[in-house]
């Protein structure tokens, strides 16, 4: 574990602690600048365009050039603003975002904190995120922020729940809380991984395939649902809520929750992939397992692990352009007469399956 | 509860024929022109920024009346009976020093009116369009092809031309009167 090994360095549990938090934070601010660009880039490319392409070779350092301006921008706050919620609000949002990296493994040898309890936690960290919203929405003192803000808390509780029924199933799949634990028992290759029904036998595990893609669809969707992307973007639809939560922000408080936004998706895409994909194991062996490298297989796993969270966000950003945006009701009825009854009985005949 | 799947198998359906599509366009090619690296072709007979060949201009000035919002000042000189200003390329003789020839394009609406009168087709539209300046003085074009020094000096020589000329008339008109006088003084003899 990296957190033992600093802490071994520098003998001081302050230090490794402070390291050890801040290491997700390392990866998370350059993935989120890529991210923008490849969005960009994404969008482009679907609707025959060429996107970013002056900054750098194909623009790819076009966020940073956006980055630098956003820090140079005046910071605005509304004169009848609530002034302390407002400047708390983004921070927040991004705290929420952030602080569910720590249950999740980036690699086998680096987990922010290896809790029992570590699905449960990322699930009840994440509601964080709902309160910076609608404390962005309300300080913001407009009334599209209020409504976008409003939509927004609807919305992601009401999807919270088949998010919850998914992982609930899953981890009676898994049998345990932990996704290190959850990404361990997939290990191997990837026929053990949960959508190709885990280690189980092999009667077990051809009954659980549907089931298990079942499951995966509905964590998509409503993690989709729960981080704002289009086609559930209405929080912060443009065309009817000029920015929704976010319309009075400026400058660097608008970039946190920029920076909220896609270490969010980055988040759900990992935690899918963790509970779906094996996280962040090689669908086959490892070249650090031959060669004897337990550091080139650390570095071979975190590859895996960033591999799949992209793919799984590039399909996000595949289907937000392709994809229209859901009316309220719409959103309302496939969660509550679509998602959470099949998610529901999935999990109990997932659960009867288990027992017998 | 049929209606209910259907639904679901119909929105599902949907979805993957969307991403289908987008995804298809992601493989096209794609029709951003990148334009100060990459330009459009202009079509022929396009009117952009004019340009005047001082070589063939005769300073006939008709493209200056011609013009419809007088972006167009053009002021000459006779030249001297020595001098020799060449001939236009469709064989007309230069008679007069042009000692100034400016458009201001500010002005100009790209209205083509003065490039018909033009007897040597010598002012005439160009497909340059990237002309914008920092300075609105900067968009006066000089074309006269004398220097500041050389018009003036042109101006002051066909002033002192016509002086002389003046004087040789003079003094002319005074010896004839003079002979006259005498004459008449010959014949009252």
């Amino acid at each position: 574990m990296i957190f033992d090994s600093i802490f071994e360095f520098t003998d001081n549990l302050f230090i490794s602690l402070t390291v050890n938090a801040a290491l997700p934070l390392v990866f998370i601010i350059p993935f989120a600048l890529f991210a923008v660009w490849w969005e960009r880039k994404v969008s482009a490319h679907m609707q025959d365009r060429l996107g970013p392409m002056r900054v750098g070779k194909h623009g790819w350092l076009q966020t940073v050039a956006d980055i630098l301006k956003l820090i140079q921008k005046e910071d605005i706050v509304p004169k009848v603003a609530d002034r302390t919620l407002f400047n708390i609000a983004p921070v927040l949002t991004f705290m929420g975002s952030y602080a569910v990296f720590a249950a999740i493994p980036f690699a086998g040898a680096y987990i922010g904190s290896d809790i029992d309890l570590g699905l449960l936690y990322i699930v009840a960290v994440s509601g964080l995120v709902v309160v910076g919203i609608l404390m962005a929405g309300w300080a913001s003192n407009n009334k599209y922020s209020l409504l976008g803000a409003m939509r927004s808390t609807a919305q992601i509780i009401s999807y919270e729940i088949p998010t919850v029924v998914v992982i609930l199933t899953m981890v009676i799949v898994g049998g345990s809380f932990n996704l290190r634990e959850l990404s361990e028992t997939q290990s191997a290759n990837m026929f053990n991984w949960f959508i190709f029904g885990g280690s189980y036998p092999i009667m077990t595990k051809i009954a659980l395939i549907p089931l298990m893609i079942i499951a995966f669809i509905i964590i998509y969707i409503s993690s989709l649902a729960e981080v704002n992307r289009t086609p559930f973007d209405i929080p912060e639809a443009e065309s009817e809520l000029v920015g929704g939560y976010h319309t009075e922000y400026s400058g660097m408080k608008f970039a946190m929750f920029f920076l909220s936004e896609y270490a969010n998706m980055f988040a759900v895409s990992v935690l899918v992939a963790s509970l779906f994909l094996g996280g962040y194991h090689s669908p086959f062996g490892y070249l650090g397992d031959l060669v004897g490298s337990p550091l080139l297989k650390g570095f071979e796993q975190f590859f895996w692990f960033t591999f799949k969270g992209l793919l799984l966000v590039t399909v996000q950003m595949w289907l937000r352009w392709t994809l229209p945006r859901l009316r309220v009701d719409q959103l309302m009825a496939l969660c509550w007469k679509y998602l959470i009854p099949i998610s529901i009985l999935n999990f109990v005949i997932v659960a009867l399956l288990m027992v017998l | 509860m049929r209606v209910y799947l259907s639904n679901i198998y119909t929105g599902l359906m949907t979805v993957f024929i969307g991403m289908k599509i987008t995804l298809q366009h992601v493989f096209t090619k794609s029709v951003t022109i990148q334009y100060p690296d990459v330009k459009v072709p202009m079509v022929d007979r396009v009117r952009n920024r004019l340009y005047v060949n001082m070589d063939d201009c005769i300073g006939c000035d008709q493209c200056a009346r011609a013009c419809p919002v007088d972006c167009i000042t053009i002021e000459t000189v006779k030249s001297l009976p020595g001098e020799d200003l060449g001939k236009t390329s469709n064989g007309k003789k230069k008679a007069l020093w042009v000692t100034k020839f400016d458009i201001d394009i500010a002005k100009c609406c790209y209205c083509q009116l003065c490039v018909f009168p033009c007897p040597t087709e010598c002012i005439y539209m160009t497909d340059t369009y990237e002309f914008s300046e920092y300075n609105r003085t900067n968009l006066i074009y000089n074309y006269s092809s004398l220097s500041h020094e050389e018009a003036s000096q042109k101006v002051i020589n066909f002033q002192k031309f016509e002086e002389e000329k003046k004087a040789a008339k003079a003094a002319a008109d005074a010896a004839a009167a003079e002979a006259k006088a005498k004459a008449k003084e010959g014949e009252a003899k």
